[in-house]
């Protein structure tokens, strides 16, 4: 089987020379839930901008469902990876969610009743089918985290990538968005430093550190390693063990 | 099942808006339902747009033009059911420019006439009479138009009449970011006075220009963030239309009385001017 993910020994150097990813290598199969660990800095959101082609040139390769993300299958690439980034504001930019959500589709072709199908669609995937009218900065930050998620879903994604999906959001709508996560029939890599989520998502963990791959192996497993843990800067939050 | 008691649409209208401390770009719609309201906005703006050339171009000293004009005005903010008050107060906007055509008569050359203490030139008269009611009734136009329509409306019908494709995607980015970039400038400001800064010292303007500086650097990051988050979707140069709906003759026709009439108005007053 066609792994849905595989990145072979890719590295990475910002314009300025300092390197971000160093000789990355990991295969994700298809229906897995990976989280991707690593402290800030780590290179973390390096690497999810590798996997639709928006950063690259360096070193290595990167196969999203055995198709080569490079110059000649960008926009197949974008399609088949959708990247959920950190600040919804970033991500959410039409004057109404409705547009937002069409902006992707619609840069693939989709149009007419087939565009506002899939709109619907998406929307209805993560529960925000009634405020498809309305302007983005008018939703609560839960709100716009899974309309972000609805924008890259609309363009029918093999492999979902979640960037810090956790960050600035109450616990209320953290278990929303998880219960959004839960219910895709999707590949998904959750690229975080929230080792709770990772553990309540995430079956394996990849921990990234310095730009390169330092551990791959059950979540829990990992999360009870401390040395592990110490040598990555991982620390899981105060009070707070992993249940075994 | 998900419940999401928060998704329940929240009503809408300027006051509620307001109170959130959001939507910059509908200050200054009013709601409503009248025919001005329904109307498609690319009639609106040729329309008004019309109107307003109609105006400027009516000689000065007949003075009738202008009142028909104001007449008209008036029966269309009427027809669209928009305060009046409110209105009248939205006017006084165009006060910092009307204040340089009340310095004319005083400033100006050329023969003089007394009014009480004052002697003020003739042309000077004319020139602040002419700016003060054309200006007037220009602003007094846009303002029922965006009364009466919403931004994205707005900008739904500048692209409907040809509006170049950069342009309507500025405006676009403009009505989407004012809120985040203002959030953002009011959080550093409060950041500032927690800190003990006290903007009422002139000096102090320094930190001011600062936060400007910060500012505008944040704000092009997040153009370069947006930016990579449009490609990660697919962006190839081309923004999706705005989605306006064309407008039936019936409509246009409906729409464009009201410049017709001005136009009628201003050319029967340069008729009245040549006897």
């Amino acid at each position: 089987m066609t792994p849905a993910l595989e990145v072979r020994k890719v590295s990475y150097a910002y314009p300025d020379g300092t390197f971000a990813l160093r000789g990355v290598s990991l295969t994700v199969e298809p229906g897995e839930r990976v989280a991707v660990l690593g402290p800030n800095g780590a290179g973390k959101t390096t690497l999810a901008l590798h996997l639709n082609g928006v950063l690259g040139g360096g070193p290595g390769e990167v196969l999203v469902g055995g198709m080569r993300v490079d110059k000649a299958h960008l926009r197949e690439c974008r399609r088949r990876v959708g990247i959920v980034f950190q600040d919804p504001d970033d991500q959410l930019f039409m004057p109404t969610v409705a547009q937002d959500v069409a902006f992707g589709p619609s840069n693939l072709g989709v149009a007419g009743d087939d565009l506002s199908a899939t709109v619907d669609v998406a929307l209805a995937a993560v529960g925000m089918s009634g405020v498809a009218d309305r302007a983005p900065h008018h939703l609560s930050f839960g709100q716009r985290r899974r309309v972000a998620v609805a924008t890259v879903l609309a363009m029918q994604p093999q492999l979902l990538v979640l960037d810090e999906p956790t960050s600035n959001l109450d616990p209320a709508s953290r278990r929303e968005l998880s219960e959004v996560i839960r219910s895709l029939d999707l590949t998904v890599l959750v690229v975080t430093h929230d080792l709770p989520y990772a553990l309540e998502l995430c079956p394996r963990s990849i921990v990234l550190n310095e730009g390169s791959v330092t551990a791959d192996g059950p979540t829990a497993e990992l999360l009870c390693d401390d040395e592990l843990m110490a040598a990555n800067r991982l620390e899981l939050p105060f009070g707070f063990s992993v249940p075994r | 099942m998900l419940r999401h008691p928060a998704d329940e649409p929240a009503p809408r209208g300027p006051e509620v808006l307001g109170s959130m401390g959001a939507a910059h770009g509908d200050r200054l719609y009013v709601p409503g339902s009248s025919p001005i309201h329904r109307l498609a906005p690319q009639c609106k703006i040729l329309s008004t747009v019309l109107f307003v050339v109609a105006v400027v171009a009516a000689p000065r000293e007949q003075f009738w033009a202008f009142a028909m004009f104001g007449v008209l005005l008036v029966a269309m903010a009427m027809l669209a059911r928009l305060p009046m008050l409110v209105m009248a107060r939205r006017l006084t906007i165009e006060l910092p420019f009307v204040a340089f055509a009340l310095a004319l008569p005083f400033v100006a050359e050329g023969p003089r006439h007394d009014v009480g203490p004052f002697s003020l030139s003739m042309d000077g008269s004319w020139g602040a009479w002419n700016i003060l009611v054309k200006g007037t009734l220009g602003v007094a136009a846009g303002l029922i138009v965006s009364a009466t329509t919403t931004v994205p409306d707005l900008i739904r019908g500048l692209d409907r009449l040809r509006m170049p494709a950069p342009l309507i995607a500025m405006l676009t980015f403009m009505v989407r970011y004012a809120d985040v970039i203002a959030d953002e400038m009011r959080r550093m400001r409060i950041a500032r006075l927690s800190r003990g800064h006290d903007p009422r010292w002139f000096w102090q303007v320094r930190a001011v220009a600062q936060s400007a500086g910060t500012l505008f650097v944040r704000s092009y990051e997040r153009g370069e963030r947006v930016f990579l988050a449009m490609q990660s979707r697919g962006y190839d140069g081309a923004m999706p239309s705005a989605g306006g709906t064309s407008a039936s003759p019936g409509r246009w026709t409906a729409a464009l009385v009201l410049p017709a009439i001005a136009v009628v108005v201003t050319t029967a007053s340069w008729v009245a001017r040549a006897r």
